[in-house]
């Protein structure tokens, strides 16, 4: 299958500076031929290249609007980042309102899905079988980063879809029942925060096909629905999730619905990142669930949003609308949110396919990295020396694209060229044997 | 393949450094993933003992297409009673250490659960070698 990212570049809008290979946390981009390039298996589809790159080059595709009319009946289904977009709203059925104004039939909210996550990872851990610490599995861009760079700890991944898939297959459920219409006429819009959501509805690696029919991003329906939202004034009545699955916006969110004790949360890949190291080391075995999330503060950090993270976060903790006690969910069978397959390792660090050859290039990278001036300064288009190293033994670079070794090979010439016109023989330009 | 790492013995924030570069190499051979964990996990423990316990030293780590070794030197305090500090929960860290969250006394009982051979060769005042080794 042709494996689709959300994040794509904008070739007429990249100067091929060096800004986003080297926030990349998985080293996924170079620059060639003055462009940058992103390195499909390795892409987390995080969005840190989105947020630094200052030409804006960097892009998450998404669905349009116009694909609502390939279905008889759609329901929205808003991340509840949604909720704390806008300024002095905090009544969440206002936002849910303007959903249907801007042509969706119906709505439904992921927070609910998350309260299915949360009743089903309950009862999980419960059982006592997980190994520990149990690491939730919420956030796409997190799981790939875990394939790519951790695949050690997948055996901790808690094996539950996302409150995404759980939401799409609930909302499908009650919209089959409610219009009697087939399946493949309900369109499923679930409203992103970023671009990992995106591609995991569009390539997903956890079943064969999403419940999600399309994504339209946080910001698309913010500049839909902002003048609606504000003016609105009897709102239907539609907001079903409460405080518990709301949260899960928010870093600490998911934590804290799981009841467990001894839990961390984790926000920002570069903290996610740390943590999972520490995992690996077996630092964290006396901890119940870790929590991690890519963006900063959570999704509400997402790239696709509009709002500041913080004020958003603070915004939803204060919506008045919303119910602190959670609903149980009536004849919840868990075992239908399971993960439909197991996640597998990306092999992508995996410099060969056999030990012997993958022992030959380490050998080499080394060779040709100690040769380097460890500057890592990115002017050859790799993150790093050592990145540069490898992309020279796996055939993708030359040593003459480190600025550094070209000139020290420009200098020798020169001095040979220097040498040659100076020696008393170099300037003898009459052939002097006798004929 | 050898590998040579330096062990600061001031530097704490540096701890840890040459077994997290060294799980990088395994994962660029391919290894499996419960070989990865073990010599992650000994391999880091060992590691933060001679920082901690040693004032720094060396670690050399091969690997072969049998095993891999990992040893770390020390010329530090050394250890007086080896059946003792392999013991669970026995430590000699000081505050200071313990503070860093280090000092469980555990560090030596987990090499010997995920290393599949732990050798120690150690003398009082003089230093301490530490030998992990992991068949593939
Ligand atoms: N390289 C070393 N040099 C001197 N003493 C050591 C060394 N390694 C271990 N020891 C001694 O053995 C004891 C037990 O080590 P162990 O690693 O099991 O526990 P710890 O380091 O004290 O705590 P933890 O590893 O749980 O943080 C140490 O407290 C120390 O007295
Ligand atoms: S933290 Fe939330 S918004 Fe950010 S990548 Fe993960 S799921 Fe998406
Ligand atoms: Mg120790």
């Amino acid at each position: 299958m042709p494996y689709f990212h959300s994040v794509t570049l904008d070739q007429n809008k990249c100067h091929g500076c060096t800004n986003c290979i080297k926030r990349c946390p998985t080293e996924a981009i170079r620059v060639r031929g003055g462009k940058a390039k992103i390195i499909k298996d390795r892409c987390i589809d995080c969005g840190e290249c989105i947020r630094i790159c200052p030409y804006h080059a960097k892009q998450a595709k998404t669905d349009s609007f116009d694909m609502l009319k390939k279905f008889k009946h759609t329901v929205a289904m808003p991340a509840p980042a949604l909720y704390g977009q806008f300024k002095d709203v905090t009544d969440v059925n206002k936002i849910l309102t303007a959903l249907k104004q801007i042509g969706f039939d119906d709505v439904f909210e992921v927070a609910r899905g998350a309260e299915i996550v949360a009743a089903a990872t309950r009862k999980m851990i419960e059982t006592g079988t997980l190994s520990k610490p149990i690491i939730s599995s919420a956030c796409p861009a997190v799981l790939r980063l875990i394939r790519v760079r951790f695949p050690d700890l997948i055996k901790n991944i808690l094996p539950i879809c996302s409150p995404m898939e759980a939401a799409a297959m609930e909302a499908r459920r009650e919209a089959i029942l409610k219009t009697g219409l087939k399946s493949e006429d309900i369109g499923i819009f679930f409203i992103s925060p970023c671009p990992a959501k995106v591609t995991s509805i569009k390539s997903p690696l956890l079943r064969d096909k999403s419940e999600v029919n399309g994504a339209i991003s946080v910001a698309d329906v913010y500049m839909k629905i902002c003048n609606i939202v504000k003016t609105l004034n009897n709102p239907e009545q539609l907001a079903k999730a409460g405080l518990e699955g709301v949260s899960w916006a928010r870093s600490g969110g998911e934590c804290k619905s799981t009841h467990t004790i001894i839990n961390i949360a984790v926000d920002g890949i570069g903290e996610v990142i740390k943590v999972l190291e520490e995992i690996e080391n077996g630092n964290l075995d006396d901890i119940d669930f870790v929590e991690l999330l890519a963006c900063d503060g959570g999704c509400v950090g997402g790239p696709l949003t509009v709002e500041n993270s913080y004020v958003c976060s603070n915004r939803i903790r204060n919506m008045i609308s919303l119910d602190p006690e959670t609903k149980p969910l009536e004849n919840l069978n868990e075992s239908c949110f399971l993960w439909k397959r197991t996640l597998e390792p990306a092999q992508t660090m995996q410099l060969a396919d056999n030990f012997e050859e993958a022992m030959q290039k380490l050998e080499r990278i080394d060779k040709i990295w100690g040769t380097m001036p460890k500057l890592d300064c990115g002017s050859c288009g790799a993150p790093s020396c050592k990145a540069l190293a490898e992309d020279i033994v796996n055939g993708f670079a030359t040593e003459n694209d480190c600025i550094f070794k070209m000139r020290e090979r420009v200098q020798n010439l020169a001095k040979e060229l220097f040498d040659l016109e100076s020696s008393p023989r170099g300037t003898d330009t009459e052939d002097s044997r006798p004929d | 393949m050898l590998k040579h790492y330096e062990i600061s013995g001031t530097d704490f924030s540096a701890a840890g450094e040459a077994s997290s570069n060294f799980k990088l190499i395994l994962k660029q051979l391919g290894l499996p993933a419960d070989i990865v964990r073990k010599v992650a996990i000994s391999m880091y423990e060992a590691e933060i003992n001679t920082v901690i316990h040693g004032g720094g030293g060396t670690c050399d780590a091969e690997i072969s297409d049998k095993s891999i070794v990992i040893s770390f030197n020390d010329n530090g305090p050394g250890i007086k009673d080896i059946d003792l500090a392999m013991k669970e929960g026995y430590s000699t860290a000081t505050d200071t250490v313990r503070e860093l969250g280090f000092g469980a006394g555990m560090g030596l009982p987990n090499m010997k659960k995920y290393a599949d051979d732990l050798q120690i060769k150690t003398t009082p005042g003089k230093g301490t070698t530490v030998v992990l080794t992991i068949n593939l």
